[in-house]
């Protein structure tokens, strides 16, 4: 080996980055969270219209937010068919999951793909599935309709985390309970749901988060009866120009936040429980 | 027999449904092709076809040399860096795909901030038309598939020993070299991986065109919006739905082969 070549080797260090790869990633990083971002100072102007920047700040637009009854049931009607939907789906989500992880049955493959498929079809399809299906018993325009939509749009989310942590749970901790005197169930509300329900609610707060974002299956299946949050912010953006919209943004800006800390959160609770059981 | 309600579930408000678009396709009431056949024969729809073809395979692209730097430097970050980045992407990951999609028009448009801006600046004196064309269309849709790229390229790159760039370094090569015969070769299962599940999402992509794209940048999803909703015309939706399907299950069965329905579960085997 030539002295030349000896002093590169030594010198090289696979973990440096160049000054020109910083300014990329660096650059793709803000292209990722700027847009965003800019909403929040935009959401503080008064004015009529939308400005950049805005030339008089308060909180105005947040006020008309809160109290637009329009807006108030979009929220509310968001909020109950998420909920409901969050609720449906983690229960079967559960039963599922408990099903595939400790079941012994062949063709857990096939049963596996069959329920992940739903989220390669695409959402138009979807949409014109439910319309045309609902339509024959009445439910379009419904909250029900819309919970019937989304529970197998959110399920592969709630049963893909519980199952992951149906897989890190000890069983043997369910066979002392077993041998303590316990019966199926109480094994099950007192021991077993316990350990796994950081990964319960991580699976519901997915579906929760899904349902609460979803606008393609909501364009048809709403109508004017069950009109949702996200639906309501796409006629707005589409027809109209509405000063509410960043601080409407920037609402749900901090929601993803709130969301983000929360996942976060039951993330390393599980983590300390897998390892101390 | 746990599983049995979920698929239950499934066969009642998944399997009817899409049953149902399929037989409407089909049947009118007696059996028929016309619809697909006149899909097939009017140009306007073999364009809208080529036409998400092409914005697919473009975002998909620029998703990559976006996502691919992001990926390369989480794996070889600090600690402390590194944590911001993903942070970074975790966030714009979560956030509402209306709000990132509706942040892009209040950047792009015409009195928006990239265009006031400049013209304050001084440095243009017509504003740039950058919303409701392609361009508009594709930075929405790149904006969100970056963190659907990012993730399984930074997977497999954490499994990449380093080891062997110091060793190919060793050797005499130089860094790009390293760079272009060690390092970028191993990541190329992230990249398929990613890159596939991106193109899958983005064949029936339908807020981004409906939102920041103009005339001609409608997919096949908003006609299909339009042939339901204006023109009421459902037999001939349901089969444009039909030919989307399959057009999805097609690429889906790439990824499948290739690299098994197991990584959509994020790598977890049962």
């Amino acid at each position: 080996m030539s002295r030349r070549s000896r002093k590169r080797a030594a010198r090289f260090d696979p973990l440096h980055i160049g000054w020109p790869l910083w300014i990329v990633s660096g650059s793709a990083i803000l292209f990722l969270i700027a847009p965003v971002l800019l909403l929040i100072p935009m959401s503080l102007g008064s004015a009529e219209i939308i400005e950049f920047p805005p030339s008089k700040i308060g909180f105005d637009q947040y006020r008309k937010f809160f109290n637009h009854p329009a807006w108030q049931s979009a929220v509310l009607n968001s909020l109950q068919v998420s909920a409901m939907t969050a609720v449906f789906s983690t229960f079967l989500g559960v039963l599922a999951s408990l099903g595939l992880v400790w079941g012994r049955f062949k063709s857990k493959g096939l049963i596996n793909a069959f329920i992940v498929s739903p989220m390669i079809v695409p959402l138009i399809v979807m949409a014109l599935a439910f319309y045309i299906s609902l339509a024959k018993f009445g439910l379009l325009g419904t909250k029900l309709g819309l919970v019937l939509a989304y529970t197998p749009l959110t399920l592969p989310f709630t049963v893909l985390p519980i199952s992951a942590t149906l897989r890190g749970f000890d069983r043997s901790l369910e066979h002392a309970a077993r041998i303590l005197g316990a019966n199926r169930f109480q094994t099950f509300t007192k021991v077993t749901f316990p350990i796994i329900r950081p990964g319960v609610l991580t699976g519901a707060i997915f579906a929760f988060m899904i349902a609460f974002d979803e606008v393609v299956i909501a364009l048809f299946i709403c109508g004017s009866t069950a009109v949702t949050l996200p639906k309501k912010m796409w006629d707005v953006i589409r027809y109209e120009i509405e000063p509410m919209l960043p601080a409407i943004s920037t609402l749900l800006f901090l929601l993803a936040t709130l969301i983000l800390v929360l996942v976060g959160f039951l993330q390393q609770r599980l983590a300390r429980r897998m390892t101390a059981g | 027999m746990l599983v049995v309600p979920a698929l239950l579930a499934l066969f009642v408000l998944f399997v009817y449904p899409i049953s149902s678009v399929l037989l409407r396709s089909f049947f009118s009431p007696d059996f028929t092709l016309a619809h697909y056949l006149y899909f097939f024969k009017t140009p306007l729809y073999s364009r809208v076809l080529w036409i998400t073809f092409q914005i697919s395979i473009l975002s998909t692209l620029s998703a990559l040399i976006v996502g691919y730097p992001i990926a390369y430097v989480l794996r070889r970050a600090r600690p402390g860096i590194r944590n911001f980045f993903l942070l970074a992407i975790t966030l714009s990951f979560m956030i509402s795909l209306l709000v990132r999609n509706y942040s892009w028009i209040i950047v792009l448009q015409r009195s928006g901030v990239i265009n006031t801006l400049f013209t304050t600046f001084g440095l243009i004196d017509t504003p740039f038309k950058l919303l409701h064309n392609k361009f508009g269309v594709m930075v929405g849709m790149t904006h969100i598939f970056v963190p659907y790229i990012v993730f399984p390229i930074y997977s497999v790159m954490m499994g990449i020993d380093l080891n062997l760039e110091k060793a190919a370094q060793n050797l005499g090569a130089t860094r790009w070299q390293t760079f272009w015969r060690v390092s970028f070769p191993l990541s190329l299962p992230g990249i398929g991986a990613g890159a596939l599940l991106v193109f899958i999402m983005a064949l029936g992509f339908f807020i981004t065109p409906a939102l920041l794209g103009g005339r001609k940048e409608q997919m096949l999803s908003n006609l299909i919006q339009i042939q339901i909703v204006d023109l009421l015309n459902w037999p001939f939706a349901s089969a444009m739905s039909v030919i989307l399907l399959i057009a999805t299950l097609i690429v889906f069965s790439i990824y499948n082969r290739y690299l098994g329905v197991e990584r959509l579960w994020g790598g977890v085997k049962t």
